[in-house]
């Protein structure tokens, strides 16, 4: 991709600039060893995605429209949050005057994962990551971006994270029973139904642990930081990584 | 009481709740497996859910042609426009017949319209035949699931509601049993009752017949006994032709319980000789809902409950949690439409993981008119230092500087404050989880460091 490559945009969701800076490194290094040209447009701030699930999309037009000037003279914005991805797409209120530049944000605008599947068509990574690893299927990921098969749904399988990982060596990859059950983290429905996010939370984590994880992994960090609270806050003995830095350490 | 509310209560039982939980998740796999044995399933969901909306886009017409086609078979159509009038008219029908006792087969709608308590108060005894709102009747609920009334209930519950109301022995729970009980105990009823109930589950416009779908044969039972039927039926139920059927047969019963058909399957088409069938066409607000143009699809719903059995939330706080006749996902984008702030937390008592609307086989998109339902409760019902935060968090995330600004003080207080002010009472996000450990930068930050 380097010859006449195609200028990349990052687009880091703002709880991962501000709470976990090292998938945001994770992802430029990786894109950069994927051989793109990646730059970080300054002055990003939010999609306003909490606003917008809260009921408040109307006034989120600001947020967007700030967006869509911060990302508009690039080929692909890519970012690793499947949520995030799928509210510049699906959920972007319309903004007046910006009409042509929406469209085509909406239209080159990746999540990570499937922005190297699909866009850069890498089929295998060679690499090595020798550990017991489950995957947390987010669901804007899944349902919304249909970066993997839902169980609902009549289709063949697939699952583009686990194309990318399973062909690294040592990795094992762990079979959950409920294989793309929510969280429970959703947004604010993590505090305004705190009792229902919770239970969830820890139904999900007995899920990975009785199927004797090492690694939870996944795609959007929001699901991840909900599940990790839940698991240090009792104690448990388990690691969590965004793909980004699985792919990126094995990589290396 | 509102949604969180009653889910914290009922998440108080942790082991009922698991049960609830797993009990809800085998019916939803039971549906996997069925509907993955139909290798054309996702184009039955594209078929059905496309004769819905022809249907919603051409109610009026298939209405009349119903009603002309009812009527050429003998079958004497009412028309309600909502829960009153037909409540009025169920009574003006059993008055006419001399009828204080009825047996009613399951309908969504009459529990919509609050019937069995209308009809009680005016001295006429009620049986739902169907065995799980039997027992919800018994203990003076409604259902708490539209498929499986009774599913909040474990069998010792049963156990011991039979033995108060049934005088089956103390303590035996053999479902065989308490089964046995209730069919003695309905069968009485059914000799009884001059009039059944029943509900619908398609009309067909082209021939005037309808469908009603059981599992245990009582809407026949009820019906082939009684000497008048009356068949309550929302507007919304029509389907254009008779063959129409084996695109929503196949759907429906797979959708619901996993079975590959339903037991019972009953066309009616007229009256035998000597007796009536009444047909009372409903809307109870359900052509303002079609006059809404986000949420008219709701309207395809053929109430199979494969949406609350999906419902991660469903499964963890129970029927009841929802305060609303039809309650999980689909209740909660039709009922707003006819109460909203009843029930305007209904739309935020939702992940939006959109589970429900791969399910759905009629396709409908439940978790985008959650979300939609969001947007107009904040409108008016909004609460308001909720709204004013959103519109300081729009503040920051439009400039960038006011974003760094506050997102640096965030991180230095998490760093600076002592856990016991994190995780205030107040901070609801720490009751029972961790913030995560701050980093010393930002990406932004470290990002400027390194690579600018």
């Amino acid at each position: 991709m380097k010859a006449n490559s195609p200028s990349v945009a990052l687009f880091i969701p703002c709880y991962v600039d501000q709470f976990y800076p090292q998938v945001g490194i994770a992802t430029l290094e990786l894109l950069e060893k994927l051989g793109c040209t990646v730059t970080y447009p300054s002055g990003q701030t939010c999609c306003g995605q909490p606003l917008a699930n809260a009921g408040y999309a109307r006034d989120t037009v600001g947020t967007a429209s700030h967006f869509i000037e911060t990302f508009s003279d690039y080929d692909y914005v890519v970012c690793p949050s499947g949520s995030c991805t799928l509210h510049v797409k699906e959920h972007f209120p319309a903004v007046a005057g910006l009409e042509k530049e929406q469209e085509a944000l909406e239209h080159k605008i990746y999540e990570l994962i499937e922005f190297i599947t699909d866009i850069l068509k890498i089929e295998r990574l060679e690499g090595k990551f020798p550990h017991r690893v489950s995957f947390h299927s987010s669901c804007h990921g899944q349902r919304g971006l249909h970066l993997s098969s839902g169980s609902e749904l009549n289709q063949p399988p697939f699952n583009k994270a686990r194309k990318l990982l399973e062909n690294l060596e040592g990795l094992d990859w762990v079979e959950l029973s409920r294989t793309d059950e929510c969280c429970g983290f959703g947004g604010t429905f993590a505090v305004t139904e705190e009792a229902l996010s919770i239970q969830m939370g820890k139904d999900r984590l007995a899920d990975h642990l009785q199927h004797k994880t090492e690694i939870i992994t996944g795609g959007d960090m929001s699901c991840i930081m909900h599940l990790q609270g839940i698991a240090t806050r009792s104690k448990q003995e388990l690691k969590f990584l965004h793909l980004a830095e699985i792919l990126n350490q094995a990589l290396s | 009481m509102t949604h969180p509310e009653n889910a914290a209560e009922f998440l108080k039982d942790a082991q009922k709740s698991k049960w609830h939980d797993e009990t809800l998740w085998f019916v939803r796999d039971k549906r996997d497996k069925v509907s993955k044995g139909i290798p054309e399933w996702e184009q039955l969901r594209d078929l059905a859910s496309g004769i819905k909306d022809n249907v919603l886009a051409n109610l009026a017409d298939y209405l009349e042609e119903f009603e002309r086609n009812a009527k050429k078979n003998g079958i004497i159509i009412h028309w309600a426009a909502d829960s009153e009038e037909h409540n009025r008219l169920v009574l003006e029908i059993l008055q006419q017949q001399n009828c204080t006792a009825v047996v009613k087969s399951k309908s969504i709608l009459t529990e919509e319209c609050h019937l069995n308590p209308y009809l009680e108060k005016q001295g006429i005894e009620v049986v739902d035949t169907d065995l799980g709102e039997r027992i919800v009747q018994f203990l003076n609920q409604p259902p708490s699931h539209i498929v499986l009334p009774a599913i909040h209930l474990k069998k010792r519950e049963i156990s011991e509601l039979f033995h108060e109301k049934l005088h089956t022995e103390k303590g035996n729970e053999d479902p065989v049993y308490l089964t046995q009980a209730a069919r003695v105990h309905l069968r009485e009823k059914f000799f009884a009752a001059k009039v059944a109930i029943t509900g619908v589950n398609f009309g067909i416009a082209e021939t005037g017949e309808f469908v009603v779908c059981t599992n245990e044969g009582n809407a026949d039972m009820g019906v082939h006994l009684a000497q008048v039927h009356i068949a309550c039926m929302g507007i919304e139920k029509i389907l254009p032709r008779r063959k129409d059927l084996g695109v929503f047969l196949r759907l429906l019963a797979r959708s619901a319980t996993g079975q590959p058909i339903t037991n019972y399957n009953s066309h009616f088409s007229s009256p035998s000789p000597g007796k009536e069938i009444h047909i009372i066409l409903v809307d109870n607000g359900r052509t303002a809902q079609l006059a809404r143009d986000k949420f008219r699809s709701s309207l395809k719903c053929i109430r199979c409950g494969a949406c609350m059995n999906t419902c991660p939330i469903y499964r963890r706080s129970g029927g009841f949690s929802y305060n609303s006749t039809v309650p999980g996902p689909i209740g909660s984008i039709l009922s707003p439409g006819l109460d909203l702030k009843k029930h305007s937390s209904l739309p935020f008592a939702s992940t939006l993981c959109g589970s429900c609307t791969d399910v759905c086989p009629v396709k409908i998109n439940i978790h985008e008119q959650l979300y939609e339902w969001r947007q107009e409760v904040t409108k008016t019902h909004g609460d308001f230092a909720k709204g004013l935060s959103m519109k300081l968090a729009n503040g920051i995330f439009k400039s960038p500087l006011a974003y760094k600004i506050s997102g640096s003080l965030m991180r230095n207080a998490l760093k600076s404050l002592p856990n016991s002010l994190i995780y205030h009472p107040l901070n609801v996000w720490g009751k029972n989880r961790n913030l995560p450990d701050p980093p010393k930068e930002s990406f932004q930050q470290w990002y400027q460091k390194n690579r600018s």
